[in-house]
């Protein structure tokens, strides 16, 4: 794979955040009720990134939580190698809460549809909302981002890489290409 | 991941690597039980078939737990009222079953080796659920699973195993899996209950139960089968649970907060009192719930390895 371009840098990628924080804030008018959940690995940091964000706005806390969906794809018998099953740590009663769930990609859909199955078996949240730093189109099932960092055009041999410095050093995004 | 295998027959044959890929998929598969749909849909689809050829309710019913609240079928087959009675051989009822198109047998049978043979003639995955007097993977793995949530790791760390070690294959299980994970494993008994070469395994014997103790961060009872004794049960269980029971005094002269494990059931009254099996040391009940989450881990992973291949 070779590295085409990259899409956003360390700033861009706080700038993006910051301003779906104070979108999320816009749109369920404050912090009441909210709780902000992220899929495993990436979507759990920037999960805690937002929360921050929000913290930064509003000075209150935000319950946080992390959804491993491994146990919920809809391809677990198709794919090569052993999945490898990561903890759910939701500590808090979902039932009633607007949910923001939080992903680095968001792509097909198949993730987020097996993160809604995996949240409804948790309880009846008021309402799910999606926030992902990169929409890069191409879906396979009626999912969108109620909330996008940036909308990045892509071909389907093409990868989009989410490098955040919790876990690689760095913070940014960039297309590779086959 | 490391973990390649279609079958899980026992403790010996695996690497540290893989063991502790088990251990920490049973982390993951620990929160599902403490939700409140206690389900998830990773074997939706899939059959297993509890095979027991001996009697046994805690494992079968907590493997039936696991494959439940992994959404596979469950089906269970006592072979006292099986065709086994008019003379079927294990082969032929493992073919039938995979001619079922079941996906995984868990199997419990009174011949060391059973559950190997079975799965080098079956497609579809194996697992042991004890055979003879050779090996009990699972119920190994929930006693490490335990060790480790409560001390923090196993390296290093000083496990006894008490009682009836010549018949007990939870006892070579442990042997296994504490030493390869880095354990210094001592066992203890009467000398007639210690089977000859018991070193090989890399452990040390001892006939006294205050020098098992010293020093132990934990403690492995087993269960001792008076049943058998008839007449002579009662006397012998006395003499026993004086020479090598587990009570609250002998606890007092051992290390603070070692713990005391059982695999159920216990005899109360034989091999520990009833204030060391309800007291502060002991984490008999959590085997019992971390038993689910290992079971659910180990059928999990087999499945997926032979989906991977097939």
């Amino acid at each position: 794979m070779r590295e085409k371009a990259k899409i956003l840098d360390r700033d861009s990628i706080g700038r993006a955040l910051l301003r779906i924080a104070h979108e999320i804030l816009e749109k369920n008018r404050g912090t009441h009720d909210l709780c902000i959940i992220g899929i495993r690995n990436r979507g759990v940091h920037l999960a805690k990134r937002l929360a921050n964000a929000i913290k930064g706005i509003e000075g209150v806390d935000i319950l946080t939580g992390a959804l491993d969906i491994t146990l919920y794809r809809d391809d677990l018998a198709l794919a090569s190698g052993q999945p490898l099953v990561r903890k759910t740590e939701i500590d808090f009663d979902i039932n009633d809460k607007i949910l923001i769930l939080v992903d680095d990609v968001l792509y097909t859909g198949r993730t987020i549809r097996a993160a809604l199955d995996a949240l409804i078996d948790f309880g009846r949240p008021r309402s799910i909302q999606l926030a992902v730093l990169v929409d890069r189109g191409h879906r396979e099932l009626p999912i969108r981002a109620d909330y996008a960092g940036k909308n990045i055009p892509t071909a389907k041999n093409e990868t989009i890489e989410v490098r955040l410095s919790e876990t690689d050093e760095t913070d940014e995004v960039v297309i590779l290409e086959k | 991941m490391t973990w390649n295998r279609k079958d899980l027959l026992g403790l010996e044959e695996l690497s540290k690597e893989e063991i502790e890929s088990i251990l920490s998929t049973a982390e993951s598969f620990k929160e599902v039980s403490s939700r409140d749909i206690k389900k998830v849909p990773a074997l939706r689809g899939k059959t297993v078939v509890n095979l027991f050829y001996e009697p046994s309710t805690r494992t079968r019913v907590s493997f039936e737990v696991a494959a439940k609240r992994l959404s596979a079928d469950v089906i269970n087959i006592a072979t006292e009222t099986s065709s086994v009675r008019k003379g079927e051989t294990l082969i032929d009822t493992g073919r039938n079953i995979e001619a079922l198109k079941a996906d995984i047998i868990v199997m419990r049978h009174n011949f060391s080796g059973a559950a190997l043979m079975l799965a080098r003639h079956l497609n579809i995955s194996v697992v042991n659920a004890g055979d003879g007097w050779h090996e009990h993977p699972t119920q190994a793995l929930l006693d490490i699973f335990t060790l480790k949530e409560k001390l923090g790791r196993i390296e290093g760390l000083k496990v006894s195993i008490v009682g009836d070690i010549a018949h007990s294959r939870v006892a070579r299980s442990n042997a296994w899996g504490l030493t390869k994970l880095g354990a210094k494993v001592t066992v203890c008994a009467p000398k007639m209950l210690i089977p000859p070469g018991m070193e090989d395994f890399g452990v040390s014997v001892t006939h006294d139960i205050e020098k098992a103790l010293k020093d132990a961060d934990a403690v492995n009872v087993l269960r001792m089968q008076f049943e058998r004794d008839g007449e002579t049960a009662f006397p012998r269980q006395l003499e026993y649970f004086k020479e090598f029971g587990i009570t609250q005094n002998r606890l007092k002269r051992a290390k603070k907060g070692i713990i005391v494990m059982h695999p159920g059931p216990i005899n109360r009254g034989i091999e520990m009192s009833s204030q060391v099996a309800d007291g502060e040391n002991s984490v008999i009940l959590e085997q019992v719930t971390n038993g689910i989450a290992v079971r659910m881990a180990v059928l999990f992973l087999v499945d997926k390895t032979r989906d991977g291949r097939e």
